[in-house]
């Protein structure tokens, strides 16, 4: 089996390297599912290749090479992967089915928490209005889902940031984001080099909400601005006064976000013209993709070949 | 009473109650009113039940914390709150997002229209909306 074998596993270090700016220029709908996707496609190679490197270390083992037949000092002259590394692959691939499992089980129960919950609301209503001061919005996956908010906060905003709210939140449920998250994050549990890409995702369906939310409401500027009206009832307010703020708020968007949490970068999404499509970076990611997939192909062919060869040497 | 620890709200002879029993008890006095109730009320029917003496600030300071967990809903009548018990649809939807937050993977299934803020988003925040926060929201 030849080094290719170690591709698979080095692509989603440049995948998570390349999600956070991909997740923020992309047109959010197509990031969304393209990140989705890289993930799925980068932790099935990458487990191929931790299974063909235990399945190398394990044909080496004289009992197995004896029930197959094969001869053992050609497998270990053909093999570059050392039975080290094969021992490590089977660690990590065990480590990987456990992880998957326990998001599995963890998902399903909070998915079938969320239709239980969302059955037992009052039927018809769409919308849940929850008593109490607290701020709070969110939807809720279930059959059918449901907009939870509290009256504090349909109190707090005007007619058109209720609209752009709930415009927000379903298109959470009707583009049943939860299950793109769902999917990147147990692909990230497969190879948790993959988490970054798995996070990113977290945030394009954030953005693809925004952005449905401004094609619904035709204001780009509302959705931004019900954002940070939201996001600042709940935050701290600042120790100084306003007089500098209005300041650098004049001076423009010369503000980094280079380290900046999710709700500062959607703003400024929403406040930047609306994304395109831009294929140069479909193309980076989709040849990322094609060469983890060939290398784990190649890898594969090759420990075939060379269990053959060392059949047909003895 | 030596070993009793000095509980000024409730009665003489009384020992003191776990919080939460108290709550439960005036929930329970405002379920089975079946209308709204002032304070004041609930302390006569807390009284009417044998239970100890409660001061009419502590009557007020449970069913307020109540209202604040928004187990309680309350009106305005004359010059006190009446409170009665938040419907079942609307206190499921309020334990809802403890309940899924208490599991690991809440995240999966909420999608909540704003994640919370650190103190360095909030400014960076108000830069970028600059001019609206200026108006009243």
């Amino acid at each position: 089996m030849s080094a290719l074998v170690y591709l698979p596993l080095l692509v989603p270090v440049l995948a998570a390297a390349a999600a956070r700016p991909l997740a923020a220029r992309l047109e959010p709908r197509l990031a969304t599912w393209l990140l989705t996707a890289t993930t799925v496609a980068l932790a099935v190679f990458s487990t191929a290749a931790l299974a063909l490197m235990t399945a190398s270390a394990l044909a080496r083992s004289p009992l197995l090479a004896a029930l197959g037949d094969y001869s053992q000092p050609v497998l270990r002259r053909g093999d570059p992967v050392p039975a080290l590394a094969g021992m490590a692959a089977a660690l990590l691939l065990t480590a990987a089915a456990v992880a998957v499992a326990v998001v599995i089980r963890a998902r399903a129960r909070a998915l079938a928490e969320s239709y239980r919950r969302a059955a037992s609301m009052a039927p018809g209503g769409r919308v849940v209005v929850v008593p109490g001061h607290s701020i709070e919005a969110y939807a809720l996956p279930g059959s059918p889902g449901r907009i939870v908010v509290s009256g504090r906060l349909l109190d707090v905003l005007n007619d058109r940031g209720r609209a752009a709210l709930l415009a927000h939140e379903h298109a959470h449920l009707a583009g049943r984001h939860h299950l793109f998250t769902t999917v990147a994050h147990l692909a990230a549990a497969a190879n948790p080099l993959l988490l970054p890409v798995a996070r990113a995702v977290d945030y394009t369906v954030e953005r693809w909400a925004d952005e449905r939310a401004a094609a619904i409401t035709g204001d780009r500027r509302l959705v931004a601005s019900t954002i940070g009206q939201v996001a600042l009832l709940s935050a701290p307010r600042p120790a100084r006064p306003r007089a500098t703020l209005a300041m650098t708020g004049a001076r423009g968007r010369a503000v980094s976000l280079a380290w900046a949490g999710p709700v500062p970068r959607r703003v400024a999404a929403l406040l930047a013209p609306p994304p395109r499509r831009q294929l140069t970076l479909l193309a980076i990611v989709a040849i990322l993709i094609l060469t983890a997939g060939a290398s784990a192909a190649e890898a594969a062919r090759d420990l075939h070949a060379l269990l053959e060869f060392a059949q047909t040497a003895r | 009473m030596p070993d009793e620890e000095p509980a000024r709200d409730a009665g003489p002879g009384t020992p003191r109650r776990p919080p939460g029993a108290l709550e439960a008890e005036v929930m329970d006095v405002l379920r089975a009113a079946g209308a709204p109730l002032s304070p004041g009320q609930v302390r006569e029917r807390l009284a009417a039940r044998q239970l100890e003496e409660l001061s009419y600030s502590t009557v007020v300071t449970i069913v307020s914390r109540l209202h604040a967990k928004g187990l309680l809903e309350r009106e305005r009548t004359g010059r006190a709150f009446a409170y009665r018990p938040v419907d079942d649809a609307s206190l499921a939807a309020s334990q809802m997002r403890q309940a899924l937050q208490a599991g690991t993977d809440h995240g999966a299934v909420l999608s909540r229209f704003v994640s919370g803020l650190s103190g360095r988003d909030a400014r960076l925040l108000r830069q970028l909306l600059g001019e609206d926060e200026d108006q009243p929201g």
